[in-house]
């Protein structure tokens, strides 16, 4: 797996490049020792989160070639179908195992991942198959994207209200790990699924017909299509993929905070596009790779800055990602 | 019943129209090149037989079946491989993957035909695990060689294989393509060094302005002097 990774990257094993390597880590642990462990810590959970979002929205990029504006707003309709699940559906539960939440949630996970997948597929027959067909500009279909961010948002609106709301929780001691880090029990739920969904990928993406289809297609969409890959079924797997990744995110994002709010979804929309731009568009992995950095950056910033600019930490790195190196950290010439 | 026929074709993207009434014909086993200036429409007619540009008037028949209005996901199961002249790897996918994209639409075990293409192309054999997007120009080429071939195809349209490659490259390309046709797989080729593809070829068609201007034997066109003028460089 290391050696097919170490294919992935545009990076060769000479000499140059371990010497680059060394002192890339060197500066990391003078950064460390400057900077507050916690903030660290804190950043990579952030990130894996992020990391879920941007993994599918890299994905329908690749594919679909347009800015899914609305997948925010996919990880907000995730969170609060949990909550309406956990809410009326679910029996009521709480503190299962070192965490805050109650076993319902493993119930309402799945269905949730499923409810937003219909939604997603739902909206490509409706809406962006449409537009595909009439072989409309993706900057259109990326506006119709955000009309359906609006959109989104609004119906949780209409249906949960605009207030925060919680899912039901036991509040539980902090872990105590070395270097003064302390971390609620939740994140363990958080990094472990996290890890799980990102393998799954990664064994769907290298091991599958349709895995490799999909980055085949995300390639080359022409030579896909005369090598007899059926475009439009990879074009739902790709919103299957990413609609249920996003759920997660939401859930995750959810229990992250504490808490739930209507706009969660679409206040985290930069930092996802900023860790797609910097991981190169299109790239699962480097998608990966952003939203750790990005979600590190934005947490360690706040050492220096209020935490109210995090979000304009993930924008400057998208910037100077852009004017720097357009092609993003894994960018490989076609 | 010829294996491709493609009648009175009239094509383009769009309000463009590129293609304007173009036939041709291709027996079993034969190798035809299509030669013809830069813009007359050559593979224009490559994608519009194999399903990328759907044609306005015309028929394109393979086998005896009209495949006229089929999309391209379609046309490849009848045995029909397309390889662009450009962009025809896929850059992010390993070379040993491409191959396996070659074979997308097979059912059946297709090892053995990995391994005959592997001993074809004992450089890509090497680099199997390597990204396509690695490989320079020429090797790119004989990948997308190798990945029609992955097809098991009963015909194969080459869009401009030796385009901008180094002399030797363009050698060893024609040379693989010989290989290929001895097998029986018939060839469609656009070529700009028509004059090497030519000596390949049984016949030779010449297009002009998106329109049929002559067919002829291959080696009869090499001779033709107003063909030589125009088309082979003096």
């Amino acid at each position: 797996m290391l050696e097919q990774i170490t294919h992935c990257l545009p990076l060769r094993l000479t000499a140059r490049n371990v010497v680059l390597a060394g002192l890339l880590v060197l500066l990391v642990l003078a950064l460390l020792s400057v900077v507050k462990m916690e903030l660290v810590v804190n950043g990579l959970f952030l990130g894996a989160i992020l990391a879920l979002g941007a993994i599918g929205l890299t994905l329908v990029y690749g594919i679909l070639k347009f800015a899914h504006i609305a997948h925010g707003d996919f990880m907000t309709w995730g969170a609060y179908i949990v909550f309406f699940l956990l809410g009326s559906v679910l029996p009521h539960s709480t503190g299962f195992g070192p965490f805050t939440f109650g076993y319902s949630l493993f119930i309402a996970l799945p269905l949730t991942m499923m409810a937003v997948v219909a939604t997603a597929i739902i909206l490509d027959k409706a809406i962006y198959q449409r537009l595909r067909r009439r072989a409309v500009n993706t900057v259109v279909i990326a506006m119709t994207s955000l009309g359906v961010a609006i959109a989104l948002r609004g119906l949780v609106q209409v249906i949960w209200g605009g207030g925060t709301e919680q899912y039901p929780r036991l509040s539980k001691p902090f872990y105590q790990l070395p270097m003064g880090v302390k971390i609620p029990p939740d994140w363990i739920f958080i990094g472990a699924l996290t890890l799980i969904l990102v393998l799954a990928l990664y064994q769907f993406l290298t091991r599958t017909k349709m895995g490799k289809a999909m980055r085949a297609t995300s390639d080359n969409l022409e030579l896909a299509r005369v090598s007899g890959i059926n475009t439009e079924r990879v074009v739902w797997w790709t919103w299957a993929i990413g609609a249920a990744l996003a759920a997660t995110a939401g859930v995750l994002l959810a229990v992250f905070q504490a808490q739930l709010f209507p706009v969660m979804g679409w206040k985290i929309l930069i930092p996802l596009f900023a860790a797609v731009i910097l991981g190169s568009i299109g790239n699962p992995y480097g998608a990966l790779a952003g939203a750790l950095i990005i979600g590190v950056a934005a947490e360690v910033s706040t050492q220096w800055i209020t935490p109210a600019y995090k979000p304009a930490i993930a924008f400057a790195i998208m910037i100077v990602t852009l004017l720097l190196r357009p092609r993003g950290l894994f960018g490989v010439r076609d | 019943m010829s294996l491709l026929e493609v009648n009175g074709v009239v094509a383009g993207y769009g309000e463009t129209e590129i293609l304007h009434g173009v036939s041709i014909v291709l027996e079993k086993g034969e190798i035809v090149t299509v030669i013809g200036p830069n813009g007359s429409g050559k593979s224009t007619l490559l994608k519009t037989i194999v399903g990328l540009v759907q044609p306005k008037k015309g028929q394109v028949s393979f086998q005896g079946d009209d495949i006229t209005s089929m999309a391209p996901e379609s046309i490849v199961r009848k045995g029909i491989c397309y390889v662009p002249q450009s962009s025809n790897v896929f850059p992010s996918l390993s070379i040993h993957e491409n191959l396996e994209m070659g074979a997308f639409v097979r059912t059946d075990d297709f090892r053995p035909r990995l391994a005959e293409v592997y001993g074809l192309f004992p450089d890509l054999a090497e680099r199997r695990r390597e990204m396509a997007g690695r490989l320079s120009g020429g090797q790119r080429q004989m990948l997308a060689l190798a990945r029609g071939l992955m097809l098991d195809p009963v015909l194969m349209l080459l869009d401009e294989p030796s385009a901008g490659l180094a002399p030797k490259m363009v050698a060893s390309v024609l040379e693989k393509i010989l290989w290929i046709n001895s097998t029986g797989v018939a060839i469609l080729l656009v070529e700009q060094n028509a004059r090497e593809a030519l000596k390949l070829s049984s016949r030779g068609y010449v297009l002009a302005s998106g329109q049929n201007q002559l067919e002829d034997r291959g080696q009869d066109l090499l001779e033709n002097p107003e063909i030589a003028r125009l088309y082979l460089g003096g």
